[in-house]
């Protein structure tokens, strides 16, 4: 009691009346219940992933496709081979259209368009873009590429939807990311006399890389848990295929499949795969945290 | 010489993004054009607000589907905007420096996880845990409307409004946490200058300061849990009547177009073109609403010092990460 900082406490306690304090102690006490609240799904959902999902897993239920049977006991159910398989090859593809159409029109906005009622109006719709639900994404494609070629569903459509989904998160990150670049790093290379585009290759883009990895991964990670745009593009089927065009089995679809089989070996089949779609999404947001923490800029 | 791969580069940019503009007005028009024979059948208005949706008559009233997904996503902002206003308020006034980055991190590996995935969680532990308590719940307030009396079914809409209440759960969290984290140092201190307690702080202070931008976030959550598709279509029940009770089966205009657009031929496909385009424009005047309050706090809060700034030039990359349906 003799120490100058114990009495200031003892006066500040004196001050606040006994209701007050109970106030107090009760909106905290609620603030941190509602904490601990938000975070007990998440320790449901990893302990179920986990004690299902790990059952399900072995050897075989990586190398084989799903074989569509469930309705007779000695028949094998197969695993996720397809599915595995077909989720990166649909993910890489749509990553590869959208990741530069993505980094292009941010530089644009950046570098060109600034503040001009032009690049004020591609915001707002990449703005739109980010509000459309994913759902959504698959009708269009379907309208255009299924209904508006006569054609029927295959891998690179569902690509084509995903990368959709992408752009918008790809462009916000990347702009992000390049406004935070020091103007002055630019002025320096134009007034050593490079021209625009030099400056942009040589100088922007490199600085802005590690930044735009980290918003590219989180874009990818997104894009892979989606089931929505895939169900009237890609659509699903059993076969293993490396050829875009045709049907294209992925995780996410097999897993909604799944879950509607009466059959309980094919549901433990779905936990097995949700598992192994988590996990692979975790690595990527994993990977794009240790790269945002290297980063220099973000 | 110079000049001219610096024009083609500058060109070529501009098209590239005049053409994502174009990209999306010509998807706009085809989806209305594919939409035209159900609205032509039953009137803008009557397909939106007519209650019934009756595949075989080929009838098709979406007003089922609509408040459906009005109850599920409001429920969702119901139970997940508190709980998700009170993390982002502990983490950025209450809790430790030393767990303060664990929380965030942990919250923000809830929109990790895929939609088919909350979906399988819910249909086949949380429903069924939770059964037994919503017919209690049921009985208890028998003599409310819509809440009370019934038999529970294990896909129901509360279910469903719950799910999506995990899965707004971290982009209001974020959105919250940014704005609170330009609270100004000043307003805080002056109100624990005069003798407030952390809470009254918090009352006094911050959260009046925040209104606009927690509201904002609410409102991207809301259009988030509109267009949510997968998690819902795997617990609400599927079934297109209006519905008469919070732990009964429902749809929702997402659930219908996932559910029944592969078998869907002729007019029954046109009808669900529409539903998707009801769902288009819902989400489009919600998220607009919602980007305008996130931007007016963000502007409002531009001065003074604080923890934080908000990023120049747009949200941050969270934020635009975690704003994506």
């Amino acid at each position: 009691m003799s120490t100058p900082g114990s009495e200031a406490q003892r006066l500040a306690r004196f001050n606040v009346s006994p209701a007050r304090r109970r106030k107090d102690k009760i909106a905290r006490a609620t603030i941190l219940a509602g904490t601990v609240l938000a975070l007990i799904p998440l320790v449901l959902i990893v302990y179920y992933l986990l004690h299902k999902g790990l059952g399900a897993w072995s050897w075989s239920f990586f190398t084989t496709d799903p074989t569509g049977q469930s309705f007779f006991k000695n028949q094998s159910i197969g695993g996720i081979k397809s599915a595995i398989l077909g989720t990166i090859e649909i993910v890489a593809l749509a990553s590869v259209i959208a990741i530069p159409i993505g980094i292009g029109v941010a530089i644009w906005l950046v570098e060109y368009g600034r503040a001009s009622w032009f690049a004020n109006t591609v915001r707002f719709f990449v703005d739109v873009l980010t509000g459309v639900p994913s759902i959504v994404f698959g009708l269009f494609i379907y309208i255009v590429l299924i209904v508006g070629t006569g054609s029927t569903y295959a891998g690179y459509k569902g690509s084509l939807a995903l990368s959709l989904l992408m752009l918008p998160v790809v462009i916000r990150s990347a702009e992000v990311i390049l406004l935070l670049i020091p103007g002055a790093l630019r002025e320096s290379a134009l007034a050593l006399g490079a021209p625009r585009w030099k400056v942009i290759f040589s100088i922007v883009l490199p600085t802005a890389l590690p930044g735009m990895v980290t918003g590219v991964l989180l874009a990818i990670a997104r894009a892979a848990g989606e089931t929505a745009p895939l169900l009237f593009t890609a659509a699903a089927t059993h076969e293993t295929t490396f050829d875009l065009g045709k049907f294209m089995n992925s995780l996410p679809v097999q897993i909604y499949n799944d879950v509607t089989s009466p059959t309980t070996a094919v549901v433990n089949r779905a936990w097995g795969a949700a598992l192994a779609l988590v996990v692979m999404i975790l690595l990527l947001n994993l990977i794009a945290r240790l790269v945002s923490r290297r980063s220099r800029l973000a | 010489m110079a000049r001219l791969p610096d024009r083609a580069l500058k060109y070529g940019l501009t098209i590239l993004a005049g053409l994502i503009l174009a990209l999306i007005v010509y998807f706009f028009i085809r989806l209305v054009g594919q939409a035209k024979p159900a609205f032509a059948k039953e009137g803008v208005l009557g397909f939106t607000f007519d209650n019934d949706w009756n595949v075989s008559a080929n009838h098709f009233g979406a007003l089922p589907l609509v408040v459906g997904t009005l109850i599920t996503s409001g429920l969702a902002l119901l139970i997940g905007v508190p709980v998700a206003v009170a993390t982002a308020i502990y983490v950025t006034e209450l809790c430790p420096l030393r767990v303060r980055t664990p929380v965030t991190v942990l919250i923000e590996l809830l929109a990790a996880v895929p939609s088919v995935v909350y979906g399988l969680w819910a249909i086949f532990f949380l429903a069924p845990k939770l059964q037994g308590v919503e017919q209690w719940f049921a009985k208890l307030l028998s003599f409310l409307p819509f809440i009370g009396g019934g038999l529970v079914t294990i896909p129901n809409i509360f279910i469903a409004g719950l799910v999506l209440a995990i899965m707004i759960l971290p982009i209001v969290s974020a959105i919250s946490r940014e704005v609170m984290a330009t609270v100004p140092l000043d307003h805080k201190e002056a109100a624990l200058g005069l003798g407030a307690t952390r809470w009254e702080m918090i009352r006094i202070a911050v959260l009046p300061y925040c209104r606009a931008g927690i509201v904002g976030g609410a409102m991207l959550g809301l259009g988030r849990a509109i267009g949510e598709t997968i998690a819902v279509t795997i617990v609400i029940g599927d079934s297109p009547q209006l519905p008469h009770q919070l732990f009964g089966q429902g749809y929702s205009l997402a659930a219908v177009i996932a559910n029944e657009f592969g078998e869907a031929t002729g007019l029954h496909r046109s009808a669900l073109f529409a539903a998707g385009l009801v769902l288009f424009v819902l989400t489009l005047l919600v998220n607009g609403v919602a980007r305008l309050l996130v931007l007016r706090a963000a502007r409002a809060n531009g001065g003074g010092r604080s923890n934080r700034q908000i990023a120049p030039g747009g949200p941050g990359l969270d934020e635009a990460v975690a704003a994506t349906p």
